[in-house]
């Protein structure tokens, strides 16, 4: 029944492109967490250099799923997973600009001396890197029950954000001097907490492309 | 490939140049033929010879009784035939699926064949020898019985072209079978109908056999239809088998006057057709 | 915590059944020997419009014509099953095929102007089943006619001249006029704009969604964007079987049935 169509070629072409995407903006937030825990202003100029590929991508994907939608009409699974693509990329864009901003923060971190070491801080942008290789590979399979395991995940990013900011607020109430690192490191913080929640409208679309369910604002 | 090409322009040369000559052939035998009746014919045409009756040779006369006997016959031919011929071929189109209407479109076919003075036969038989005597009427019947079959081909023809889409549209509206039929099939297929019907008045205009048997023919002005009748045909036969030089170019003339008579009805015939939706 | 929205239009649907115009309880179809349709059972709600897809020969137009009966025409068929339109059977002995087809019209797919004039194509219908009782009362009812099917502004300076002289967008409204002017209750378009460019079939389209104020239509389609753009429910055949009756957005979106699917994506070899 199955047979080989036009729309298929361009599909797998979008998917393969979503892949890529989701790669950089995998080895961007990795890399500008490395800048940040091993202080190497290198690494997180790197990051910075590398976005514009990132936003290039997104624009070549966005015109991708245009033409598909103005030119091939999909329909059912076919129209949702060009649709889900379309709300994905976006996405990976912004978590990429997080990943900036974290190299950004860890540049001008890397000028003074390290404040304190928080453990939380690998440990969440651990968390969030492997939340987003598994949402990307549920997202290209269509694996709806792997996305919700993905979505549970997010709970202990929360967790993590909240122990830190609560420690960072004791931190710079009791030593004024420590007020402008501080600040950073609760951005920083604030970026992966952000990327968890990106992570998590991957994992809903993803269940939407595979069941056509809104699972999003539903708990 | 170059010689491939040479000769397809020469084979399509030679025959696109055969079928122009066999094209001006055909229409140079018609030319010759109308231009030498009017050739002939012209010569012994006066309003005199349009309007009397035949008269002696020597003293001119004219063939008046045999135009109006030809109308005349043509009516009749019209009112008996035409009836039977269109409501044949509508039962044939609109409802002949059995094994009756293969056999009445059977018969319809073989009767398009038969020769015209079988008919005349025919009729003699059944009409002029029951009144014992020749008759307009019977002379009507026989040219009936040869157009009954064209009309009725024809109309089943035309009526079999109107699309499905229009009965089943009048249908979808409730209308019943008989409605569709006459409201809606016949006025589409009208304008073919009426050529077909014009098209066998102008066949049996030029019968000449059906009639010897039947009107017979006469020297005077007759509307009777249980009397002989004068027609042109039969004029032109009588005329043109006599040994007189004025009756030849009588008959000639004659001749010149039924070509017209169906010039007009084919003109008629397509300002009809023109004429419709 | 998730609710698929599957459950919406199934609602929807049960809703329907309560109120169903037509209702088809298990119709198989016959020409001669060969069966057209396979025990179809469906319901077609009041002032909705009903698409019906698939692809050739799957039975679609079949279907469609069974519901005013116009296979009748078609020697050697034969249906059995019921098919009710306000819960009368209209395969009950007995029954006026002529008062069926009044209430349910029909418009095909190619445009079937009769060769008379504008005017009289639309007064047909109301002439044969003597619908109106004088000639302003006709007037009226051919005008409101052509006006609800959107030519009367084309038409009105010319009732006269021949239908056969409008263009072919034209003639399949002045055929969709022709159907509504005896006023049925259920419309059948058989493919209506299959043979129209794409701006008289916008025009088409646009007034099939105006339509279905009044009337409950039931449109077969080849083309799958025009049931998403016109349809409430869509309806898909194949192989002379229903697959999968769906509210349209979910039909397009998220069909439930595999061969659907299949279809409407593009997939059937």
């Amino acid at each position: 029944m199955e047979r080989h169509r036009h729309l298929d070629y361009d599909l797998d072409n979008m998917r393969n492109r979503v892949l890529l995407l989701g790669g950089k903006t995998e080895t961007a937030l990795a890399r500008a967490m490395f800048a940040l825990v091993e202080r190497d202003t290198a690494a997180a100029e790197e990051v910075l250099r590398d976005d514009d590929q990132i936003d290039q991508l997104e624009l070549e994907i966005d015109r991708l799923c245009i033409d598909v939608l103005a030119l091939r009409q999909p329909a059912a699974r076919d129209l949702r997973f060009v649709v889900s693509v379309a709300k994905v990329t976006p996405i990976l864009e912004r978590i990429a600009d997080h990943a900036c901003n974290i190299a950004r923060a860890a540049i001008d971190l890397n000028d003074e001396p390290q404040l304190k070491f928080f453990a939380e801080l690998p440990r969440m942008a651990a968390l969030a890197s492997a939340m987003l290789r598994a949402a990307l590979d549920a997202f290209t399979t269509g694996n709806a029950a792997e996305a919700r395991n993905v979505i549970d995940g997010d709970d202990e990013i929360d967790a993590l954000y909240e122990h830190m900011f609560q420690t960072l607020i004791a931190l710079m109430s009791s030593d004024p001097t420590t007020t402008g690192r501080g600040a950073r490191l609760l951005l920083i913080a604030k970026h992966l907490e952000r990327v968890g929640d990106y992570v998590t409208d991957i994992c809903e679309l993803t269940v939407y492309m595979a069941e056509a369910a809104f699972i999003k604002h539903s708990n | 490939m170059q010689t491939t090409h040479a000769r397809r322009y020469a084979t399509n040369a030679v025959m696109t140049t055969l079928t122009a000559a066999c094209a001006f052939f055909a229409v140079a035998v018609l030319v010759l033929i109308l231009g030498y009746i009017a050739y002939r014919g012209l010569g012994a045409i006066s309003f005199q010879f349009l309007i009397e009756t035949p008269k002696p040779v020597g003293e001119g006369g004219g063939i008046g009784n045999a135009i109006l006997g030809t109308l005349i016959l043509l009516a009749m031919a019209c009112v008996v035939g035409m009836p039977f011929g269109i409501a044949t071929g509508i039962y044939l189109a609109e409802y002949g699926a059995g094994r009756f209407a293969s056999l009445v479109r059977f018969l319809t076919d073989t009767l398009t064949g038969i020769p015209s003075i079988l008919v005349g036969v025919f009729v003699y038989t059944i009409i002029v020898l029951p009144m014992k005597q020749f008759s307009a009427m019977a002379g009507g019947v026989a040219l009936a019985v040869i157009m009954i079959p064209i009309v009725a081909r024809t109309t089943e023809e035309m009526i079999r072209l109107v699309p499905a889409s229009l009965r089943e549209g009048a249908l979808a509206l409730g209308a019943p079978q008989w409605r569709v039929t006459t409201g809606v099939v016949l006025p589409a297929a009208a304008s073919g109908i009426v050529t077909g019907a014009m098209l066998a008045v102008a066949r049996v205009s030029g019968e000449t056999a059906p009639l010897l048997f039947t009107a017979f023919g006469s020297r005077f002005f007759n509307v009777y239809l249980d009397q002989p009748m004068a027609s042109l045909t039969v004029q032109i036969y009588n005329y043109a088998i006599s040994p007189y030089d004025e009756w030849h170019a009588q008959a000639w003339a004659a001749t010149l006057i039924l070509m017209t008579l169906i010039l007009v009805i084919n003109i008629t015939v397509r300002f009809f057709t023109r004429q419709k939706v | 915590m998730i609710e698929p929205r599957a459950a919406v239009p199934q609602a929807e649907q049960q809703q329907a059944t309560a109120q169903a115009k037509v209702s088809v309880r298990e119709l198989n179809f016959f020409y001669g020997a060969a069966q057209a349709l396979f025990n179809i059972s469906l319901d077609i709600s009041e002032r909705l419009v009903m698409a019906f897809i698939g692809p050739s020969g799957c039975g679609k137009s079949t279907f469609l014509r069974t519901l005013n009966r116009m296979n009748d025409t078609i020697p050697g068929t034969r249906a059995t099953g019921e098919v009710l339109i306000d819960g009368e059977d209209i395969y009950a002995p007995g029954l006026n095929v002529v008062d069926l087809r009044r209430r349910v019209g029909m418009v095909f797919q190619k445009s079937n102007p009769f060769p008379k004039s504008i005017f009289d194509n639309v007064a047909y219908g109301l002439r044969i089943n003597r619908l109106t009782t004088n000639k302003t009362e006709l007037q009226d009812r051919v005008q409101q006619a052509l006006e609800d099917a959107a030519i009367w502004s084309e038409v009105k300076d010319r009732l006269k001249a021949s239908a056969l002289g409008l263009s072919g967008g034209q003639q399949q409204r002045l055929c969709i006029a022709r159907a509504l002017a005896v006023r049925p209750e259920v419309l059948l378009m058989d493919e209506p704009a299959s043979a129209l460019d794409p701006i008289a079939t916008q025009k088409i389209e646009e007034l099939i969604v105006e339509l279905k104020k009044q009337y409950t239509i039931v449109i077969v389609t080849h083309n799958m964007q025009q049931a998403a753009r016109v349809s409430d429910v869509t309806a898909f055949f194949w192989l002379g079987k229903l697959i999968e009756v769906n509210a349209t957005e979910k039909m397009f979106t998220n069909p439930n049935e595999k061969l659907t699917e299949d279809y409407i994506t593009g997939r059937f070899g």
